[in-house]
């Protein structure tokens, strides 16, 4: 079907092609009606997408309730409007009175402009570290000013901002800050890990790398995440005791660094001998070869499971909701745990699954377009 | 020579430390120096509980047991917003008290000789008397739990409710037939839609359960009968007498507060006036009553100045929710709230 379309500038635009051979209604023909089975298929999906569309459009926007009334009595909202409209029509005014509870948690109210920052901050670090041109030395500056920045925000106590404790952190910066940094310390561990797996001349590091691995992929990321919220605190002296989010994070980097460390030595077994020797043959010490020749092919051929395992990480950290932090999810079940908004948790689960798919989305695609570059630039 | 030198100086600072651990004006309770020295008190709560802890859309920590911990603050501190919420998961909070994480645990914790006996902790006060219940349609002309003969009963499956229901009928010996529904919200739905005849649970579970059906509550009643004993409390670590002691003397005195109709807002004007030797005594006006406990002479006018007396606390944090006192009232109106003597 590309032919025609693919010639199209090349011949004056005199005529143009049919219709039933190219363009829009000759593909549909092709690929949606092409046999008595296709076509049978194709109109019974068309049926059930178009009647799921109108049911969901009909109860989240034409059904369903914005912003519901006051009660002058008791001063809370008085949902009954929503109760009246259960079952027909959404109820968006939980989203309205609860967003800033969802998204910054018990972060102190009139704070909250300082997690918004913190999101802002996040975005445009993770756009510019997205962005090849910035690909340079100083995005590791970069990195460590924007992550100061984030912490000064966070806890204040400087600039005129009143002390925030990390217990009173909650909602999307959590989320952030338990994915960014679990991630950005777990992928250099996951290297020396993935190193220390192959050094067959250090049988020491070697059985060590293995042992971590093993031990960790062997246990489930919730026993880990209770380990450190429940035995860790045992074994501490009294009053010695890491902050919760501390613990939650550091378990965080010990699972991803271990998941990251197979997929990077998957990376570096993919490569072929001849590039060791080679590296060997120019008289390369251990880290010249591993950093110049090795890792930077050995990376390039491991996105796809890499972005995998982030996108998979960056969800996992919802997990710390069985410890007691107000991540974005925990935060989302806390706010319809109000007895006036109990039954209409599908409205909040519908905001949060949005905000989780925009970022794995992003994230996907990103590397899809990573993938093709490194293709065009002549990838192995 | 210059070994000694530093020799001498470590040997003296750890005399200095020494002496400030022996000679400092202590309060004699490890637990309560730590809370005054770091300004906070740090009180683990559930942090998702209605009526009990639960965040409002401000991010502020609500609740019976979030005014108790409010209360046990002001008394020590002075300062009812000296205080630190710590959310704690049912699994992970006799660890955290353990662990020092927390200063005392104010979250729906049920009183019991396995949690005294063996978790090394000791319940300072029962600020709510729960137990489970039974809620019905008002259509059934049901108004007894005895009446339920050949009902069929919505209930969490190994949950206490269960094995509480199971004995409450075998013990009555009336006929019944259990459905066991793990998720809440679904037990809630097959209540609703009739698939059972009653709905099984904590009373104050059911009662917030009947609150949120807004106008239609009146359809539902919640049976005279409670079939177990759940009291909850404060659970503090075993070994700091002292501590122990201003937690549930806190409760106290907000009880006798409330017997004597002191209030939030009259506690100043009944300071001024009043010559009820054991309302000075509390107030701190006469006697060294926070002098024994190794605090202000002005706790618990502070707890009650800041936060109120345990009545103020049920109408502002229970009484929405459309629970009635019941138990939870004062020994002399038919409850179970009796506080001894403060003399």
């Amino acid at each position: 079907m590309s032919t025609a379309t693919t010639t199209h500038s090349a011949v004056s635009r005199r005529e143009r092609p049919p219709l039933l051979v190219a363009g829009p209604v000759a593909w549909a023909r092709a690929n949606l009606f092409g046999s008595f089975w296709s076509s049978l298929v194709t109109l019974g999906l068309t049926y059930f997408l178009i009647k799921f569309a109108v049911g969901f459009i009909d109860w989240a926007l034409i059904k369903s309730v914005w912003t519901v009334p006051m009660d002058p009595a008791t001063g809370k909202l008085n949902p009954e409007a929503c109760r009246a409209a259960k079952g027909e029509g959404a109820c968006w005014a939980v989203i309205w009175d609860k967003y800033r509870f969802i998204l910054f948690g018990r972060y102190p109210f009139d704070e909250q402009w300082r997690g918004a920052i913190v999101i802002v901050l996040f975005l445009g670090l993770f756009v510019v570290s997205a962005m090849r041109r910035f690909w340079r030395r100083e995005l590791v500056l970069i990195w460590i000013v924007t992550l100061t920045a984030i912490g000064v925000l966070q806890w204040g106590g400087v600039f005129g901002m009143p002390y925030v404790g990390q217990d009173e952190w909650g909602g999307l910066p959590i989320t952030l800050i338990l994915s960014t940094f679990g991630l950005a310390f777990a992928f250099p561990i996951a290297i020396l890990v993935a190193l220390g797996r192959r050094a067959t001349t250090l049988p020491a590091v070697k059985l060590l790398c293995v042992v971590y691995v093993e031990l960790i992929r062997g246990v489930p990321l919730i026993s880990l995440l209770f380990m450190a919220s429940v035995m860790f605190p045992l074994f501490m002296p009294v009053g010695l005791n890491p902050d919760k989010l501390l613990r939650a994070q550091i378990a965080i980097i010990l699972f991803a660094a271990a998941y990251l460390a197979e997929v990077v030595r998957g990376g570096l077994q993919a490569l072929s001998r001849g590039q060791y020797e080679a590296a060997d043959a120019l008289g390369l010490t251990y880290w010249q070869k591993m950093g110049l020749i090795i890792l930077p092919q050995a990376l390039r051929l491991v996105i796809p499971p890499l972005v995998n395992t982030f996108i998979g990480f960056f969800k996992d950290t919802s997990l710390v909701l069985i410890i007691g932090i107000f991540d974005l999810l925990t935060s989302g079940k806390v706010a319809v745990a109000d007895p006036i908004w109990q039954a209409f948790s599908t409205e909040v689960y519908i905001m949060l699954g949005l905000i989780y798919f925009c970022f794995c989305f992003s994230m996907a695609r990103y590397s899809q377009g990573l993938e093709r570059e490194f293709a065009k630039s002549g990838g192995r | 020579m210059m070994r000694m030198t530093v020799g001498t100086l470590i040997a003296g600072a750890f005399l200095a430390v020494a002496s400030t651990g022996a000679f400092a004006q202590g309060t004699g309770s490890a637990t309560m120096d730590a809370i005054i020295k770091r300004g906070e008190l740090n009180c683990g709560v559930a942090g998702n509980s209605p009526m009990f802890s639960l965040p409002n859309s401000q991010g502020v920590m609500e609740g019976l047991d979030a005014d108790s911990c409010r209360a046990v603050a002001a008394a020590i501190l002075g300062d009812a917003k000296k205080i630190k919420f710590i959310p704690t998961t049912a699994q992970a909070r006799f660890t955290a008290l353990q662990s020092g994480e927390v200063d005392l645990l104010y979250r729906s914790t049920t009183w019991t000789l396995g949690r005294e006996g063996n978790l090394g902790g000791l319940f300072a006060s029962v600020n709510f008397y729960d137990g489970t219940g039974f809620l019905v349609k008002a259509s059934l002309k049901v108004t007894s739990a005895r009446e339920l003969d050949g009902a069929t009963v919505c209930v969490a499956p190994g949950t206490s409710t269960e094995l509480a229901v199971a004995d409450y009928f075998r013990v009555n010996k009336i006929k019944f037939t259990p459905i066991l529904i793990q998720d809440v919200n679904e037990i809630q739905k097959a209540y609703l839609s009739g698939r059972c005849d009653t709905y099984s649970t904590d009373a104050s579970g059911l009662a917030g359960f009947r609150f949120q059906q807004g106008d239609k509550k009146t359809e539902h009643i919640l049976l005279p009968e409670i079939i177990s004993k759940e009291p909850l409390g404060a659970m503090v670590r075993k070994g700091d007498d002292k501590f122990f002691d201003i937690v549930r003397w806190t409760y106290f005195a907000q009880l006798i507060a409330e017997e004597y109709g002191i209030t939030q807002a009259n506690v100043d004007e009944v300071a001024k006036t009043s010559n009820i030797p054991e309302v000075r005594r509390l107030l701190g006006i006469e006697g060294d009553m926070g002098k024994a406990l190794g605090v202000d002479n002005k706790w618990a006018y502070n707890a009650i100045k800041q936060v109120g007396n345990f009545g103020e606390m049920w109408e502002r944090d229970i009484t929405p929710y459309g629970i009635p006192r019941g138990i939870n009232n004062l020994w002399n109106h038919g409850g179970l709230h009796y506080a001894p003597p403060m003399r």
